[in-house]
């Protein structure tokens, strides 16, 4: 990993991590596409202003319930509004909970795994029971109980989810943070001194990083699909919102006359969680051989 | 095994006392006084008073949790703020209806999953194997609730087969159920293909198939028992998983149980309920792991031995 030790002069080039990495990553055909419609995704829910031909909270009541034509590509809802655009922008709401509950949660179980196995002990003893409590609720109902507690909302689906994806990262980090204290490199470093911080930040983190990405990518399509289900049922973004979701929920009213209000949020989550999901599958056999 | 029960039993009584506490932490940590709730807007203070007393919202906070422990256990829930029924009757009343959604979309996600995991890991590497996958990762990816609105839209709009919403007949169950097994089944498949890869490369599937075992006994008798051992534990996780599910998808189908009950309560703050579902989901979960736990340890000697 990082340190430096003198290679037996042996005539093989020498690769760097990163570049051993996408060395095999570049043989998952599958994951690098999907990794390229993210990218399409993330690139139009950004430039949504100019990629989405509609205004997506416009509505136009000359044209209500359409199916898919040459103007509105995929049909238009209740209001007239362009289902398309609407996906467009509706992508900022799902990404952005998808990134922000993952990073929130990642960032909060990665410290918990960091010190839990770290400092061993009575330390990790009550940071590991603490998250047997919260693996104790199954996944979504700990998201509802902590919307029920703060109140419906986007910005509360976001800590509802980091809430359940804490418990995962911490004990996948906690694991490796146990084995590689063990290593060499990390036993060098404090015999020569290293404080506990430097160690765990410089040393430890690093090797434990693979894990957390792998685990962050596969978590995304978990958090967007959860963001969606609440929305769906009402305790997520409210329907006047384009997130994919209450999309659904508000097509849902108009199935068997306009499918179209059901057939295109749906695909639209369906596509994201599954590129999301075979990317971090990509990932995962790319970094970790012992995963697969 | 004895001993491996009561320890496992032993370490389950902390969770679910931190798990009590937690969701009796919960209604203390909203805005406002459940007492003055309770009572409406024109009670008096005295009146208020004496309703807190009644809740038992009175003295220090332990003695409030240990006596809302205690009517937990007795099954006194307290009553719902919308309908100001029992909230044990509520719950019982829709408990029966997820138990079998919940063990029906489990029965078949389990055999379809494994079956799927199994049928992949012989073919390894071959276009059967592939196909296998695929349905499983877009099956993990898929969202149920969508399933679901897709599966009215053609069965019940428009074929008219199946019945769109309800609770009764078996018909009422094909498409719930399949919806709510549909992502188990995936996962399921996914993890019985690389248990069964990885069991297939042992030394003892080497010597079975060397010494002239047919390849079917050695697939079904040699490998998929060994497989199915960490395939049990994960039933267990799934099981929450389809707790969770049943949520999303007894909105979809106006399914008359606690999912769709939580999610009602939830919408009209009605605390009680809320408090006491929390409370039944995670219990449950908590002892469908416990159950899965001993499953193991019967199944694995270096488990219960250890």
């Amino acid at each position: 990993m990082s340190a430096t030790l003198p290679e037996p002069a042996v005539a093989t080039t020498i690769r760097t991590p990163i570049g051993e990495f996408w060395r095999r990553f570049r043989r998952q055909r599958v994951a690098l596409i999907a990794g390229l419609i993210i990218l399409l995704i993330i690139l139009a829910a950004v430039f949504a202003p100019f990629v989405a031909p509609f205004e997506p909270a416009t509505p136009d009541y000359d044209n209500i319930l359409e199916g898919s034509s040459a103007l509105h590509w995929l049909g238009t809802d209740a209001y007239g509004r362009d289902v398309l655009s609407r996906i467009i922008w509706g992508g900022r709401v799902s990404l952005m909970v998808g990134f922000l509950s993952v990073a929130l949660g990642a960032g909060v179980g990665v410290a918990i795994g960091l010190i839990s196995g770290f400092f061993g002990g009575w330390v990790d003893g009550v940071l590991m029971r603490l998250m047997d409590v919260l693996l104790a609720f199954p996944g979504i109902i700990l998201a509802i109980g902590v919307v029920a507690l703060l109140g419906p909302g986007i910005d509360n689906v976001i800590y509802a989810i980091a809430v359940f994806s804490v418990p995962v990262f911490s004990r996948l980090v906690r694991g490796s943070t146990l084995a590689l204290k063990q290593t060499l490199y990390v036993q060098a470093a404090r015999s020569i001194g290293v404080k506990a911080p430097l160690l765990m930040l410089r040393h430890i983190l690093p090797g434990a990083m693979p894990g957390v990405i792998v685990y962050a990518s596969l978590r995304l399509g978990t958090s967007i699909l959860t963001a969606a289900s609440l929305s769906f049922i009402g305790l997520g973004a409210r329907p006047p919102s384009a997130e994919w979701g209450a999309m659904l929920s508000d097509g849902r009213s108009y199935l068997g006359v306009a499918d179209h209000l059901t057939i295109f949020p749906g695909l639209a989550i369906f596509v994201i969680v599954l590129a999301f999901n075979l990317f971090g599958d990509g990932l995962r056999d790319a970094l970790d051989q012992k995963l697969r | 095994m004895l001993a491996y029960l009561i320890r496992r039993l032993a370490g389950t009584i902390p969770v679910l006392v931190a798990v009590s506490i937690f969701v009796f932490g919960f209604v203390h940590a909203l805005p406002g006084d459940p007492a003055r709730l309770e009572a409406g807007p024109e009670a008096s203070p005295a009146d208020i008073e004496a309703i807190r007393k009644d809740m038992g919202l009175d003295g220090p906070i332990w003695q409030q949790y240990l006596r809302w422990a205690d009517n937990t256990l007795h099954g006194k829930l307290g009553r719902s703020t919308k309908t100001r029924q029992q909230v044990a009757a509520v719950i019982g009343e829709r408990f029966l209806p997820t138990l079998w959604l919940t063990l029906v979309a489990m029965a078949w996600s389990t055999v379809a999953g494994i079956g799927i995991g199994v049928f992949s890991g012989i073919r390894r590497g071959r276009w059967q194997d592939r196909a296998g996958m695929v349905l499983a990762i877009s099956g993990v990816s898929f969202p149920g609730f969508w399933l679901g609105l897709l599966m009215i839209d053609l069965f019940s709009v428009r074929l008219g087969w199946l019945p769109t919403s309800g609770y009764g007949t078996w018909q009422h169950f094909v498409m719930p159920a399949f919806c709510l097994g549909i992502g188990v089944a995936a996962v399921m498949a996914r993890f019985t293909r690389s248990a069964f890869v990885e069991v297939s490369q042992e030394d003892y599937v080497r010597t079975a198939r060397m010494k002239g075992v047919s390849d079917s006994a050695v697939a079904w008798k040699h490998t998929l028992r060994n497989a199915l051992i960490p395939v049990i534990t994960l039933t267990g996780l799934q099981f929450g998983f389809l707790l969770g599910g049943a949520i999303v998808i007894e909105t979809v189908f106006s399914w008359p149980g606690l999912g769709r009950l939580l999610v009602d309560s939830v919408s009209f703050r009605d605390y009680p309920v809320i408090q006491a579902e929390i409370m039944l989901f995670s219990l449950e979960f908590v002892l469908i792991n416990l159950l899965v736990d001993l499953l193991y340890a019967a199944a694995n000697p270096e488990i219960r031995l250890k």
